[in-house]
C-alpha cells in the first residue's frame, strides 16, 4: 500500500498545482493586456447610446468593483481567488444581468454531455482498431481503415466539422447542423426530444470523434506492435494459446493501461476541439460560450469561462488518475 | 579405430534435426543483411536423455533452439533442413505441420525460453498463465486442475500462494521457478530449456539444477539444454554439442568430451574452466568470435585455432564419427586437452 | 544527410509521397513574392466569379484572386507554424536537457511544472491571451504564445535521452576535462538529441499549423494578413457558402488537407528511420 499512497499523494500534489498555476495564470494574463477591460466595456456600452458622462464614471466604478479591478495588485489577486473559490464571476455583460456562473452552469451539461460521448466512442474505437491493426498485422480492411484513420489525424477540428457539415447540411441535408435540440421542444424525457437531442448531437460528436481518433489509433498501434515481441506474448504463443486470448489478455490488455494516462493527457486537447466544435454547430455548450464571449466582448464571461475550463479539465484529469490504479496492479501494489 | 556409438533404435529417437539452416534475413531501406546464426545442424536425441548445447555467446545457441522448438519470428527463418519429433511412435513435423505442432505445444514440448524472467503476463496474476497454457491439456476439472497446479509447485519449492501474485510481487529466482513450474506442469515428453539458470545466482541454480534432473527422471522427458557454463554441463548433461558460428563442432558424451576433446575449440572451453588448487592463469582464446553475417571460410575456427593448417582455410570439415562422438576437424584428436 | 534524404525517397513510400506534397506545396506557396497584385489589395477584380481560365480557383467576394490569395496564405501559415517549431523546440531543448543532465531535485521541479502545463487546456488560454489583447494581437505574438504552451511533451522526449547520456562515459571524461555545463550539453550531448528535435519538430509544426487555422478562422488573428483560415474567416463572413461561392472554401479545405497530409506522411517517415523499433518491424518484409 505504500506505493499506492505515494502515488495518490503525487497525484493530489500535481492536481492543486494545476489549479493554482492555471488560475494564476489567467490573472496574469488578463494583467498582461495592454487594454483595460473596464474602458473597454465602457466603450461597449457607450455605444448603445449611453454618454452622459456622470453616468459614465459610475459605469466605470461599478465595472471595476464588479472585475475586482480595485486596490493594489495583490489585493487583486487575493480578490480573484475569492471569486474562483465562491464560483462567482459576476454578472455577464453580454447577458446582463445574468451571473457568469449560471451561464457556465447551464451550458455545462451540454459540453459534458457531448465530450463525454465522443470521448468514450473515440477511446474505445481508436483503441479497438489500432489493437487489432497491431496485432493483425496483414488484414487489408484494417490497412485500409488505419489509412484513412491517419490520413484525418492531422487536420484540425474546425477543417473536419467544416467538411462534415457542408456535406450533410447542404450537399446532402440529412442532420440538423445548428443548435443542441430542436428549439420548440421542450426538455422532456419524451421520445421526440430525445431524437432530437440525438440528432442535433450527431454532427459535433462525429467530428469530435474523427479529429480524435487519430493519436489514439496511432499510438494503440505502435504499442501494441512493441507489445507482440515482448517474451510474454512470444511465450504464450508457443504455449499454444489461442490467438483471441493473446489478443485480448497478453496485448490489449497491456497496453490499455497507458493509453488510459493517455487519456487523462489528452483532455485538455479534448476540450480545444470542443469548443471549436461548438461554436461550429451552434452548439449550446460551454466553448460557444466562450467565443461568444469573445465576440461580444465580455470580460467576465471569458475570465470565468477560462479559468472555470481549466479548473474542469485538472478535475477531469484527477479522476482519471484515481481510476488508473484500480486497474493497473503495478501501482495498487507498488 | 574405437566406435563407441550405439546404432540408435529408430523408436528411441525423440528427435531428428537434418542439415538445419537459420538464417536472420534482414533488408532495410536497401541493405540486405543475413546473419547465419543455425549452419547445417544435424543431431539426434534420445529418450530420457539431457543433451545440453555449448559455445561462446553469440554462437547461435539460442537461435538453434528456437529453431528446434519452432519459435522462429522474421527475420529468423529457416532455410533448409527439418525438424521431427517423435511423439509416441508418431512423427511431426515441426515446419511441415503447423496445426499440430500447435497441439503439441505443452502437451508434449515445452520451452523455456532465455531471460524467462519475463515470460509472465505483467498485469496479470500467475495462476491465470497455468489456466492458459496448461488447463485444456489436461482433461482436469477447474478444482482438480488448481489442487494440482499447487501440488505441482510445492514439490518444485514454490508457496502455492504465489498463484495469487503479480509477477512482479516475484524475485528473480522464484519467476525462474515459476517458468519452469509451468513448463513441466504438463508432463511434456520434451523440455526445451534456454540457460534456464544464467540469471541464478549461484545456491539458487544449484537448485534449479537439482530441480529439472529431478523432474526429469521422475517424468522421464527429453531435455534440450543450452548454457554457456561448462560446469553446468558437467553436472547435469547426459551428451553435449559444442557449437562454435552457427555450427555443431563437436558432440559426445558428457564424460568423454570433457576427458578427451577432439576438437580444438572444445579444448580450449575445456582447459579455460577453473580447477580446485590451481593457480595458474588460463589462456585466453586468441582472436574475436567470427562475424556470422560473414564468416571465415573453410573451417569457421581457423583464425583463432592453435593447429590450423591450409586445408582448413579452403575446406569446411564435415561432421564425422569418431569414438564415441562425432567431430568436425581436419585434424581431430590431435588436441592434447590441458 | 543527402544520403538519408535518396534512401528515403527511394525504399520510403510514405516518405516520397509526403516529400513531394509538400515540396509542391512550398514551391506553390513561394510564387507569391511574383504575385500580379499585391495580396492585401481588395475590390481589384471582379467578385464572385467561378472558375475559369483567366481565375484558375475563382474569384473571392472581396474581389480577389483566389488563387493567389493561398499562395501568400499558405505561405503566411508555414511561416507561423515554422516560427512557433523553432521557439518551442529552443524551450523544449533547453528544459529537456537541463532537467536531464542536473537530474535530481532541478529534474523533480522542472518536470512538475512540465506535467502540470500539460495539463492545461491550450485553446481556452490562447483565447483568453487574444482576448485580453485585441488589436494589439500581432501574429508573432501570438506565434510566441503558442510556443509557450508547445513545448511539454517534446522536453520529457528530450530530457530522457538526455538522462541516458549523462551516466555515459564520454560524458564523464568531459566533466574530468574542465567542460562547463553548458559546453558539454551543446557540445556531447546535442548531437544524439538532434534526432528527437527533428522528429518532434514535425508533429510541432503540424500542431502549430493546425492552431494557426483554427484561430484565423475565427477570426482571432490579424485578419487582414491572408492566412489560409482567414480566407475561410472572411468566405463564411461573406456567407459564401449559402451564396454558393463554393470555390472560395473548398480550395483553401483542399489545400490544408493536402498540407497536413504532406507534413504527416514526412513525420512517420521520419520517426520511423529514426525509431529502431520500428524499424524492425519493416525488415521483417
Ligand atoms: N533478432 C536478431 N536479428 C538479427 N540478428 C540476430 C538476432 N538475434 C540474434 N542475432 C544474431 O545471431 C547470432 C546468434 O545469436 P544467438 O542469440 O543465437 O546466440 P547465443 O549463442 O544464444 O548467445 P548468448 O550466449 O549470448 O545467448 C548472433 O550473431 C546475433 O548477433
Ligand atoms: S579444422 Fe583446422 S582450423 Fe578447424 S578446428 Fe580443426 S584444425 Fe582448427
Ligand atoms: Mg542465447
Amino acid at each position: 500500500m505504500d506505493g499506492f499512497a505515494k502515488y495518490l499523494v503525487r497525484r493530489l500534489f500535481q492536481f492543486f498545482l494545476v489549479i493554482f498555476l492555471g488560475v494564476s495564470l489567467a490573472f496574469v494574463i488578463t494583467k498582461l493586456s495592454p487594454v483595460d477591460p473596464v474602458e473597454q466595456s465602457v466603450s461597449l456600452m457607450t455605444n448603445f447610446g449611453a454618454t452622459d458622462p456622470r453616468a459614465v464614471e459610475l459605469m466605470r466604478e461599478a465595472l471595476q468593483e464588479l472585475y475586482g479591478l480595485k486596490g493594489s495588485m495583490i489585493e487583486q489577486y487575493l480578490g480573484f481567488w475569492g471569486r474562483v473559490l465562491q464560483g462567482d464571476f459576476g454578472p455577464s455583460l453580454s447577458s446582463f444581468p445574468t451571473p457568469v456562473m449560471s451561464l457556465i452552469v447551464s451550458a455545462l451539461p451540454w459540453t459534458v454531455g457531448l465530450l463525454t460521448l465522443a470521448l468514450i466512442i473515440t477511446w474505445t474505437l481508436g483503441n479497438l482498431l489500432g489493437a487489432l491493426a497491431g496485432y493483425y498485422r496483414n488484414n487489408t480492411l484494417l490497412k485500409l481503415s488505419g489509412a484513412a484513420i491517419m490520413a484525418l489525424h492531422p487536420v484540425p477540428a474546425y477543417i473536419i466539422g467544416l467538411v462534415l457539415l457542408l456535406a450533410f447540411g447542404f450537399i446532402w441535408p440529412v442532420l440538423p447542423i445548428s443548435g443542441g435540440a430542436q428549439m420548440n421542444l421542450q426538455p422532456a424525457f419524451s421520445f421526440d426530444y430525445i431524437r432530437s437531442l440525438i440528432l442535433h448531437g450527431t454532427l459535433p460528436a462525429l467530428t469530435l470523434v474523427l479529429v480524435g481518433i487519430g493519436s489514439w489509433f496511432i499510438s494503440m498501434r505502435s504499442l501494441v506492435s512493441n507489445i507482440v515481441t515482448d517474451d510474454h506474448v512470444v511465450y504464450a504463443e508457443l504455449g499454444g494459446v489461442s490467438s483471441s486470448k493473446i489478443f485480448s489478455q497478453y496485448v490489449a490488455r497491456n497496453a490499455l493501461l497507458p493509453q488510459l494516462t493517455g487519456l487523462a493527457l489528452s483532455l485538455g486537447n479534448v476540450f480545444g476541439g470542443a469548443v471549436i466544435t461548438e461554436f461550429l454547430f451552434n452548439y449550446p455548450g460551454v466553448g460557444r460560450l466562450l467565443i461568444q464571449g469573445i465576440y461580444r466582448g465580455d470580460y467576465s464571461l471569458v475570465l470565468g469561462v477560462t479559468t472555470m475550463s481549466i479548473v474542469a479539465v485538472a478535475v477531469a484529469v484527477f479522476i482519471i488518475d484515481l481510476i488508473y490504479p484500480l486497474i493497473d496492479p503495478r501501482v495498487r501494489h507498488g | 579405430m574405437l566406435d563407441l556409438v550405439k546404432t540408435p533404435v529408430a523408436t528411441d529417437d525423440v528427435l531428428k534435426v537434418e542439415g538445419l539452416k537459420a538464417y536472420y534475413q534482414m533488408n532495410y531501406f536497401g541493405v540486405r543483411r543475413e546473419v547465419r546464426a543455425v549452419d547445417d545442424v544435424t543431431l539426434t536425441i534420445k529418450r530420457n536423455e539431457i543433451y545440453g548445447i555449448a559455445g561462446e555467446s553469440s554462437s547461435g545457441k539460442s537461435s538453434l533452439i528456437k529453431t528446434i522448438a519452432g519459435a522462429i519470428t522474421p527475420p529468423l527463418r529457416v532455410v533448409e533442413g527439418s525438424v521431427k519429433f517423435d511423439f509416441g511412435g508418431e512423427t511431426l513435423d515441426v515446419y511441415g505441420e503447423p496445426q499440430r505442432m500447435k497441439g503439441a505445444r505443452w502437451q508434449n514440448l515445452s520451452y523455456i525460453m532465455q531471460g524467462s524472467m519475463n515470460v509472465l503476463n505483467p498485469v496479470r496474476k500467475v495462476k491465470h498463465a497455468f489456466h492458459d497454457f496448461a488447463f485444456r491439456h489436461m482433461g482436469l476439472s477447474e478444482r482438480e486442475f488448481r489442487a494440482k497446479v499447487e501440488q505441482h509447485l510445492k514439490r518444485i519449492g514454490l508457496d502455492p500462494r504465489v498463484l495469487e501474485s503479480f509477477p512482479h510481487q516475484l524475485s528473480g529466482g522464484m519467476r525462474q521457478r515459476l517458468t519452469i513450474a509451468l513448463a513441466t506442469v504438463c508432463e511434456p515428453d520434451f523440455i526445451i530449456a534456454d540457460e534456464p539458470t544464467t540469471a541464478l545466482d549461484v545456491l539458487v541454480q544449484q537448485d534449479v539444477l537439482a530441480l529439472i534432473k529431478d523432474i526429469q527422471q521422475r517424468m522421464g522427458a527429453s531435455i534440450i539444454f543450452v548454457t554457456h557454463d561448462m560446469t553446468v554441463h558437467a553436472a547435469i548433461s547426459d551428451r553435449i554439442g559444442i557449437v562454435y558460428a552457427g555450427r555443431l563442432v563437436e558432440e559426445g558424451p558428457t564424460l568423454d568430451v570433457f576427458q578427451r576433446p577432439q576438437h580444438p575449440y572444445t579444448a580450449h572451453l575445456i582447459a579455460s574452466l577453473p580447477r580446485l588448487g590451481d593457480k595458474t592463469r588460463r589462456s585466453a582464446l586468441p582472436g574475436k568470435p567470427p562475424n556470422l553475417a560473414d564468416p571465415p571460410s573453410g573451417c569457421r575456427f581457423h583464425p583463432r585455432c592453435p593447429l590450423a593448417i591450409d586445408k582448413c582455410k579452403s575446406g569446411n570439415p564435415p561432421l564425422e564419427n569418431r569414438l564415441s562422438g562425432r567431430v568436425a576437424c581436419w585434424r581431430a584428436g590431435e588436441v592434447v586437452a590441458a | 544527410m543527402f544520403k538519408i534524404l535518396r534512401d528515403l525517397l527511394r525504399y520510403n513510400r510514405e516518405f516520397a509521397i509526403g516529400f513531394v506534397l509538400t515540396l509542391g506545396i512550398f514551391l506553390f506557396a513561394l510564387a507569391h513574392f511574383w504575385a500580379p497584385m499585391p495580396d492585401s489589395a481588395i475590390y481589384l477584380l471582379p467578385p464572385d466569379m467561378p472558375p475559369s481560365a483567366q481565375y484558375w480557383f475563382g474569384t473571392t467576394s472581396r474581389g480577389q484572386d483566389v488563387l493567389w490569395q493561398m499562395s501568400s496564405a499558405i505561405w503566411n501559415t508555414m511561416l507561423f507554424g515554422i516560427t512557433v517549431t523553432i521557439l518551442s523546440r529552443l524551450l523544449a531543448v533547453a528544459v529537456g536537457m537541463i532537467s536531464g543532465y542536473l537530474g535530481g531535485k532541478w529534474d523533480e521541479a522542472l518536470m512538475t511544472l512540465n506535467d502540470t502545463m500539460i495539463a492545461l487546456p491550450n485553446i481556452p488560454i490562447l483565447l483568453l491571451v487574444y482576448f485580453v489583447m485585441r488589436d494589439s494581437m500581432s501574429w508573432p505574438v501570438l506565434a510566441a504564445t503558442a510556443a509557450l504552451l508547445g513545448w511539454n511533451y517534446d522536453a520529457r522526449l528530450i530530457r530522457s535521452v538526455t538522462l541516458s547520456l549523462r551516466t555515459r562515459e564520454f560524458t564523464r571524461h568531459a566533466v574530468f576535462a574542465g567542460m562547463s555545463v553548458p559546453q558539454i550539453l551543446i557540445r556531447q550531448h546535442l548531437p544524439y538529441v538532434m534526432p528527437v528535435i527533428f522528429f518532434t519538430a514535425m508533429n510541432n509544426l503540424i500542431w502549430a499549423i493546425g492552431l494557426e487555422v483554427t484561430l484565423s478562422v475565427l477570426g482571432f488573428s490579424d485578419i487582414n494578413r491572408p492566412t489560409i483560415g482567414g480566407m475561410i474567416y472572411w468566405a463564411n463572413q461573406h456567407q459564401a457558402i449559402i451564396a454558393g461561392i463554393w470555390w472560395w472554401i473548398a480550395f483553401p479545405i483542399v489545400a490544408i488537407v493536402l498540407l497536413f497530409l504532406g507534413l504527416f506522411l514526412l513525420a512517420i517517415s521520419v520517426n520511423e528511420y529514426i525509431d529502431p523499433r520500428s524499424r524492425l518491424s519493416r525488415m521483417g518484409v
